[in-house]
């Protein structure tokens, strides 16, 4: 696992530069000019996202500037706080103490340490195969029967969601691409640059021109308007950047809208867990954007399909 | 920085890495240091005491000690160092068999300048309940009625570190600070021992 900095990871990165001093400017330009009570609400909230996405893209860069190594460990922490944000808010019995030790200390590691060797035969399945079937027998040994398929399924899901999922963006790192050697890391960064751009423009696009509502029991903020238009301009973008990655203009702009597509289910999925367990964020640990999981929704469901494609079709 | 400063941010640092404690004060900001505060609060878990004195601002933490159980901590070795040095606990008999004495030593305490955390339900429960607070509690508000009773709700501690575990399970830990109560005149003990109780109830959202 070896990544290296070309004149085109580096163009990627002046492009993101470029597009957080624009948000930066504009965000304050607009609070010099807006005098309305909820138009100063969102324009700080704006800003205070846009000064998180300064500290989550300095987190991001410098992680992976240290290799695969570095972006390894910051994946593995993101999974470790998504699923700490997740089981802190889902109600677990006694019974499960020593079985979420295990998915915490034991399953999550593994997971990362598999990455990280490159191991594909394995991070395919051991938590869907060895932790799923690990979960339900630990919580059994534990002889507590009340809620136990429940109680077995969230624990499942919260691994599933934070662990399995996350852990496919920097299993992208592992992938041997015929003519694209230690250029990887170029991989990562499209995957998060789209999908993280759909979000943004799925936000900008919902604000101005939102109007009629997808799912308003589930997602209040998620319009047609501001959906259509943030996966389409994402999904251009993405295939505009073909030239950083394996694929051909064509297939990034199919396989962008298909991380799109598939980052929109993540975060209405995650809604509607949000919605059951009567929260509006995971957490508070990103100022404006909630919590961490709350951040990564998309990327949760967009990174395995990333992966398993680009494998498929390009390894 | 001496070991046991450095001891004491390390432990702070472990505290806060295990159980990501977010601090809630009713007010919104923490109060100002300087006045000298009983901090009380519900009890499920060996972890509640540094849950509490991680989730204090330096100033108001190095004003603070916490109540120990002599016959846990008086041991010879890293955990009288522990409780004694870096903690700066005051230790004190369980039970009734030594109550005077043990209310003398944490007059005392709160004569030279200490705050506290105190647990006044006596022993960790399942964290689902509160039960009856002792007595303690009364005898300190009557005995220095200056000092500030400040409320500590502590959530999910007890899924952290439940009784009768040894490894800790790193969810988010909640510390809610609420405004403070003090004894009104003539108020018999039990009744303010049981406001007490209910105010802790209404801190967690179980009154």
């Amino acid at each position: 696992m070896n990544v290296t900095w070309d004149h085109e990871i580096l163009l990627l990165l002046g492009g993101i530069l470029a597009l957080l001093v624009v948000a930066s400017v504009t965000g304050w330009w607009l609070a010099q000019r807006l005098r309305s009570e909820t138009g100063r609400a969102v324009i700080a909230n704006f800003n205070a996202r846009t000064k998180s996405w300064w500290i989550m893209t300095a987190v991001f860069v410098a992680a992976m500037a240290t290799g695969g190594i570095g972006s390894v460990l910051l994946f593995a922490l993101l999974s470790f706080v998504a699923l700490r944000e997740l089981i802190t808010l889902t109600p677990t019995h006694r019974a499960d103490h020593r079985t979420l030790f295990w998915a915490f200390f034991v399953f999550l590691p593994v997971q990362y340490l598999l990455v990280y060797d490159g191991w594909y035969g394995l991070f395919a399945i051991f938590i869907p195969v060895y932790a799923f079937l690990f979960i339900p027998a630990r919580s059994a040994l534990a002889g507590d029967t009340q809620d136990f398929l429940a109680r077995t399924a969230k624990i499942q899901w919260g691994l599933m969601i934070a662990v399995y999922c996350v852990s496919h963006a920097p299993a992208l790192l592992m992938l041997e691409i015929p003519g694209y050697a230690h250029e990887n890391a170029k991989l990562l960064l499209f995957l998060v640059v789209v999908v993280q751009l759909s979000d943004v423009l799925q936000y900008v696009f919902g604000k101005t021109l939102g109007r009629r509502r997808i799912v308003p029991s589930v997602s209040p903020n998620k319009t047609w308007e501001g959906t259509i238009g943030g996966i389409a301009g994402a999904s251009l973008v993405g295939a505009l950047l073909w030239w950083s990655t394996p694929f051909g203009f064509w297939a990034a702009l199919a396989i962008a809208l298909t991380i799109n597509l598939a980052g929109f289910a993540g975060g209405l999925c995650l809604s509607a867990i949000k919605r059951d367990l009567g929260v509006k964020d995971f957490g508070t640990l990103i100022e404006g954007h909630g919590g961490v999981l709350d951040r990564i929704d998309s990327l949760c469901f967009a990174a395995p399909l990333f992966f398993h494609i680009t494998r498929y079709f390009y390894t | 920085m001496n070991t046991a400063t450095l001891a004491a941010t390390l432990l702070v640092g472990l505290t806060r890495l295990i159980t990501g404690v977010r601090a809630q004060w009713i007010d919104r900001t923490p109060p100002v240091p300087g006045i000298q505060r009983v901090y009380f609060a519900n009890h499920a878990s060996h972890l509640d005491t540094l849950v509490i004195w991680s989730s204090l601002p330096p100033p108001l933490r190095r004003q603070t000690s916490p109540v120990a159980a002599m016959d846990y901590w008086n041991r010879p070795g890293p955990r009288r160092w522990l409780a004694v040095s870096v903690l700066h606990a005051i230790l004190i008999e369980r039970g009734t068999g030594g109550a005077r004495e043990s209310l003398r030593h944490l007059i005392a305490a709160l004569d030279e300048g200490r705050s506290l955390i105190l647990f006044p339900e006596g022993s960790r429960g399942d964290g689902e309940h509160i039960g009856e607070l002792r007595a303690g509690l009364y005898h300190i508000a009557r005995e220095r009625p200056d000092v500030e009773l400040t409320p500590v709700f502590l959530e999910n501690l007890s899924r952290i570190l439940p009784k009768g575990e040894y490894l800790p399970v790193p969810l988010i830990a909640t510390t809610r600070f609420g405004r403070p109560i003090r004894l009104e005149p003539n108020e018999e003990r039990q009744v303010f021992l049981e406001r007490a109780r209910q105010t802790l109830l209404a801190l967690g959202g179980r009154a």
